[in-house]
């Protein structure tokens, strides 16, 4: 009979000694496993004379547990040593460049188009799109704006025929929706327009929005609600809207409307040049001439209308200071505007 | 429209400082886009007195001694020609800012500080100054031309500023005038405004004069053409004495930017500017018969202008002539031959009333304008117009150049308006517009500052409109005055109290371009702009050929220039040029979209409305594929929830072999390909571009609804085929095949393709991954084993391809 304390230190060395898991699996099974050493102890109980094999089995039995638990513990500490040498060896450098499909980006027009739409949509504004192309009559004359009228030099018009010609104003449409929708009317109305004029801060093709509200009891007062809700919306809390007096053959009073500078907060500065104050739209109550051409009683309904260029939101809310940009096409421009 | 403050001051006491009248005009709606000091460069420049002044021997200069007054006496050289002991000039001392001239003293380069130094050796503390360094001419004041010293009057105090004493400290305002009111394009005009604004009364002009009985010609106006000249004022001055005209006037004429020509016609400008009348004088001895014809001119008729300028007239164009002959080109300009000349005796002066409409036709068919054609285009009303004939026969008495006569003429034709308009307008009403309260009593003080009569019935005010207030329409105009004046701060906003709820946003095909502009996002697209005109030189880069619909395009009549001159009617040419632009920027790879309209002509020339399409294109270039470009179209068809087919075709600009048109249940919807050779080489693109348009219209049409499709009961079944097939047989004819050969299966997916050694010449291997899906029960391996047997049979017998 081997002597058990032999054993109990060969065990203490076996393990001392093991490197990996699957050398821990081997001398295990070495030990413990059926024809390990244990059992083959175990065999051999039966050629010991009986009355010391119940001493003997407890002893086996106590250096087989004692292994059991030696195995054990070793095997813990082993994983945990090769969980953490796996865990360094695919270490990776995070700093590397992420990797991700590329992202497409929305033109500056639309983000702000967008953006207008969802205040405005809240007001219970619908959206109306009228035709690019127009007649003179929806362009001018029923916005009051007869032949002979001065206010036409204030556009200079792009004629396709002595009668049709690219729309110089969103408020073209106005007149498409009064003469087929009677009041109440809330429209925006969004799209491109066109007027000869070509130089750094001009563009013969940019976006207008419209907006048009016609019903009882509508006030200036109200467009000016309007408009302060608009301007917070779109340039920030804390921003006010300033009205003053301006000319528009279709609305009566007409105002030009200002928007105290988000940039300086009205102290002045280089945006706003100085004056604390940045022109954005123009406005006015509806002319009675108008509504009363489109049908509507002028009595008893009164309303507001405003139209504002896209691009120069656009440009003051992005920052973009060259208009030419926005029709270029120039990724390096384009993959800015993510949305 | 430029006013000077000095000026305005003549007709309303001003007690504000220019910058506040500055603000008040804006307040009531004059912006004032520039307000320039006279004398913004000029400081520190006195009246000085020559005193003592000897020649340098060998130059040109002299050394002066130079009394001014309480500043001291300074040595100056001076090189001027006429400087001498005992005159007076303009001094510029150490410190002082005037202009700097060039060699020849005349052109101003810029602004100088005065320092002292020396001139051949001499100290020299100061400088003697000529008009031109101090911003005078000689229609600012006498002398101010000369390239020597300004010469000042000898009982000016020495060392006093000479800034006030030349009329430097003063302002001109530059005002944006709306096109609502020309009768604001006058000195008088703006005064009128300037006066209600601060609550000042107005001083008229003196419009009196008094006339000479005279019988010695009779002077005729016949209006021919009364719908274009509504109304002729004529009248006749003699014993004229043709002179250069006061200084003041001069000065006045200087100040908006206007030349001296002699007295005569400087009265004309003179009032053109204060009142905003174009006047016109004709030399009486050159019009026959005394006699004033107006009418059109007939086709062909030849008029030359006092410029000297030939213009070949049409029935269309206004003339104004005398009893054989056209004298003037109505409102535009006057001709040379009636011109009033240095030996000119008799006056006959006009001051008329043209349409507006027909001034500015004519003024811009011929190419030919003027201050007068100017304000004419925006309109004058005819109180103005009678103003202007007695104004002008005042200025004649005043400047005694000649004897005013009882000789005149004044014609009114049925297109004339000499009433007063009266209206009366509901003070609630008008409150009612406004949104706020304003009480009667405001609204009458204001309309009389604006000089409307105003008389008050309780809530009504029955108003005389004043005669130069042509703009004067409705009671929203009379809110309009009102609420300007009383200022719109007191507007305060409110929420459409009274409104019905109305129900906002995007409709159903908005909302779909939106999400198509997010798949395209999603898909790594950028969104661009282009131009919705172009060139014909774009259409010829794609190579259309004659009869190609994209060649029927629609011609702006008028446009900017050539490069911008028709209108769209395919996205394509933009977006090839969207993709040179950015390579050319050294932006190798790209993929952009544009989603916008093209215009369809019905017919040419366009005489409807024409057809406006939503047209998507999409570009891409650099190192990608035919198959990038087809993937994002997959994506768009996908959220759309529809297939789109592809079949080979053929563009101009795109490569045969890799170009396909777009199907989607047999409607073509566009087309997709690589843009060809003979095309990006013509334009040195540097990379490849891919192109795909497609009509978003038919597109938007052929979207489905999405609906939940039941998840598969049973488990689906995958089976892998690799075939050999034929290189002309498409992947398209095989997934067709197999998905006609067996109604279970629900996907096809080419997972594999292969040509080469391992392969016979002229086929191709081709895997794919069929998917089955069971419908009410399980589907059994030896079923499976059938489906297979019946899609190989079939791709064999339809396509010849075989399993490999």
């Amino acid at each position: 009979m081997q002597d058990l304390d032999e054993l109990r230190k060969k065990i203490d060395k076996a393990v001392a000694e093991i490197k990996s898991s699957k050398n821990l699996h081997e001398m295990r099974m070495k030990f413990l496993g059926k024809s390990g050493e244990i059992s083959a102890l175990m065999k051999q109980m039966k050629d010991l004379p009986p009355e010391e094999r119940p001493k003997t089995g407890k002893l086996i039995n106590a250096i087989r547990e004692w292994a059991e638990k030696r195995f054990d513990s070793y095997e813990k500490e082993l994983k945990a040593i090769e969980l953490n040498q796996k865990y360094e060896q695919e270490k990776i450098d995070v700093t590397l460049p992420g990797i991700r499909n590329k992202k497409g980006s929305y033109h500056p027009d639309t983000l702000v188009i967008n953006e207008l739409v969802n205040i405005f949509a809240g007001m219970g504004f619908e959206i109306f799109e009228g035709p690019e192309i127009e007649n003179d009559y929806y362009n001018f004359t029923a916005l009051n704006t007869p032949k002979d009228h001065p206010a036409r030099d204030m556009q200079d018009t792009f004629y396709l025929s002595g009668d049709l010609l690219l729309r110089t104003q969103t408020s073209a449409g106005q007149i498409r929706v009064m003469e087929n929708k009677k009041p109440p009317i809330k429209i925006l109305s969004p799209g491109k327009v066109y007027r000869s004029d070509d130089d750094a801060t001009h563009s013969p093709m940019f976006s207008q929005m419209e907006g048009l509200v016609v019903d009882k009891g509508i006030t200036l007062c109200d467009l000016k609600g309007m408009l302060d809700e608009f301007a917070r919306k779109i340039f920030g809390e804390g921003v006010k809207t300033r009205l003053r007096p301006s000319y528009f053959p279709f609305t009566e009073p007409s105002v030009e409307v200002d928007v105290s500078c988000f940039e300086c907060g009205g102290k002045g500065c280089r945006l706003c040049k100085g004056t604390g104050w940045i022109e954005v739209l123009g406005a006015g109550m509806v002319n009675r001439r108008v509504l009363e051409g489109c049908g509507i009683d002028a009595d008893e309904y009164t309303g507001f209308a405003f139209g504002m260029g896209i691009e120069r939101i656009a440009m003051l809310k992005y920052g973009i200071n060259n208009m030419k940009l926005l029709f270029d096409g120039d990724v390096k421009f384009l993959k800015q505007f993510k949305g | 429209m430029l006013a000077p403050l000095s000026w305005l001051k003549d007709y309303v006491d001003i007690d504000v400082t220019a910058e506040e009248l500055q603000q008040k005009l804006f307040s009531c709606g004059f912006e004032v886009e520039e307000l320039t000091y006279i004398g913004k460069d000029i400081s520190g420049v006195v009246v000085g007195e020559v005193i003592s002044c000897e020649k340098l021997e060998g130059t040109h200069l002299s050394v002066c001694k130079v009394d001014c007054g309480e500043k001291g006496t300074f040595q100056i050289c001076c090189g001027a020609d006429n400087v001498k002991t005992g005159i007076k000039a303009p001094c510029a001392l150490e410190g002082a800012t005037v202009y700097a001239t060039a060699k020849d003293h005349v052109t101003v380069e810029g602004v100088m500080k005065i320092k002292k130094g020396k001139l051949r050796g001499i100290d020299s503390e100061g400088m003697l100054c000529a008009g031109v360094e101090i911003g005078v001419n000689g229609d600012m004041f006498d002398g101010g031309d000369y390239n020597g010293l300004l010469l000042l009057p000898s009982d000016w105090k020495n060392g006093e500023d000479v800034k006030g004493l030349l009329g430097l400290d003063d302002y001109i305002f530059d005002i944006a005038v709306t096109a609502n009111r020309p009768d604001c394009q006058s000195i008088l005009g703006i005064a009128r405004e300037v006066a209600a604004v601060l609550s000042k009364p107005l001083k008229q002009p003196d419009y009196s004069y008094t006339a000479v009985k005279d019988n010695s010609r009779n002077v005729t106006v016949t209006i021919l053409a009364p719908e274009l000249c509504h109304r002729y004022i004529a009248h006749y001055v003699k014993d004229i004495k043709i002179a250069p005209s006061p200084l003041w006037l001069r000065r006045r004429l200087a100040l908006c930017g206007l030349r001296s020509i002699n007295n005569v016609v400087d009265i004309t400008n003179f009032i053109l500017l204060e009142l905003g009348q174009p006047m016109h004088a004709f030399d009486l001895d050159t019009i026959e018969g005394s006699q004033i014809v107006v009418r059109r001119a007939e086709n062909g008729e030849e008029i030359v202008t006092l410029d000297d300028k030939t213009f070949k007239l049409t029935n269309d164009n206004l003339l104004i002539c005398d009893g054989s002959k056209p004298a003037a080109l109505a409102g535009i300009m006057g001709g040379l031959n009636t011109e009033i000349k240095d030996g000119t005796k008799e006056v006959l002066f006009e001051s008329a009333k043209f349409a507006r409409d027909n001034i500015r036709k004519s003024s811009r068919a011929l190419g030919q304008k003027s201050d007068s054609s100017a304000l004419f285009e925006k309109g004058i009303n005819e109180y103005t117009t009678e103003c202007a004939m007695k104004r002008a026969l005042h200025l004649i008495e005043q400047l005694q150049c000649g004897t005013v006569t009882d000789i005149g003429c004044d014609v009114i034709t049925p297109y004339s308006n000499t009433g007063t308009k009266k209206m009366t307008v509901s003070a609630s009403k008008i409150n009612a517009l406004l949104g706020i309260e304003v009480p009667e009593e405001t609204m009458a003080d204001i309309l009389r500052r604006l000089s409307f009569g105003v008389n008050i019935h309780g809530d009504e005010l029955e108003l005389e409109v004043p005669r130069w207030r042509e703009d004067i329409d409705l009671y929203p105009d009379i809110a309009e005055e009102i609420i300007r004046m009383y200022g719109y701060e007191h507007i305060h906003g409110t929420f459409l109290p009274t409104a019905t709820i109305t129900n906002g946003g995007f409709n159903e095909s908005q909302r779909a371009v939106n999400r198509l502009k997010d798949v395209l996002a999603a898909e790594g697209v950028m969104e661009t702009s282009s131009y919705s005109f172009y060139s014909q030189k774009d259409i010829d880069m794609l190579l259309y050929p004659e009869d190609a619909p994209e060649r029927k395009y629609i011609k702006i009549l008028n446009p900017i220039s050539e490069e911008l001159s028709i209108m769209r009617t395919t996205l394509a040419p933009s977006m090839v040029n969207v993709m040179v632009r950015n390579m050319k920027k050294g932006n190798y790879e790209g993929c952009v979209y544009e989603l916008a309209k093209v215009y369809l002509p019905k017919d040419l020339p366009l005489n409807d409305f024409p057809e406006e399409k939503m047209m998507l294109c999409i570009g891409m270039w650099g190192t990608c594929t035919f198959f990038n470009l087809k993937g994002i179209c997959e994506a768009i068809a996908e959220s759309l929830n529809i297939n789109f087919e592809y079949e080979h075709t053929e563009k101009s600009f795109l490569h045969p072999g890799i170009t396909a048109k777009i199907l989607c249940n047999n409607i073509e919807l566009g087309y997709l390909g690589l843009v060809n050779p003979p095309v990006s080489e013509a334009i040195a693109a540097e990379r490849p571009m891919y192109v795909a348009e497609i009509n978003y219209e038919l597109l938007s049409e052929c979207a489905k609804p999405f609906r939940y499709a039941p998840l598969p009961r049973f488990p689906e079944v995958q089976r892998d085929l690799a075939l050999i097939a034929d290189k002309s047989i498409t992947s398209g004819q095989i997934e067709n095949e197999i998905c006609a050969a067996c109604k279970y299966v629900t996907d096809v997916k080419l997972f594999d393709i292969y040509e080469g050694n391992q392969i016979e010449k002229g086929k191709k291997s081709m895997a794919y991954s069929v998917t089955f899906t069971p419908k009410d029960e399980a589907l059994t391996n030896e079923r499976i084993d059938s489906f297979v047997k019946k899609i190989l049979s079939n791709l064999q017998y339809k396509l010849n391809v075989k399993l490999r």
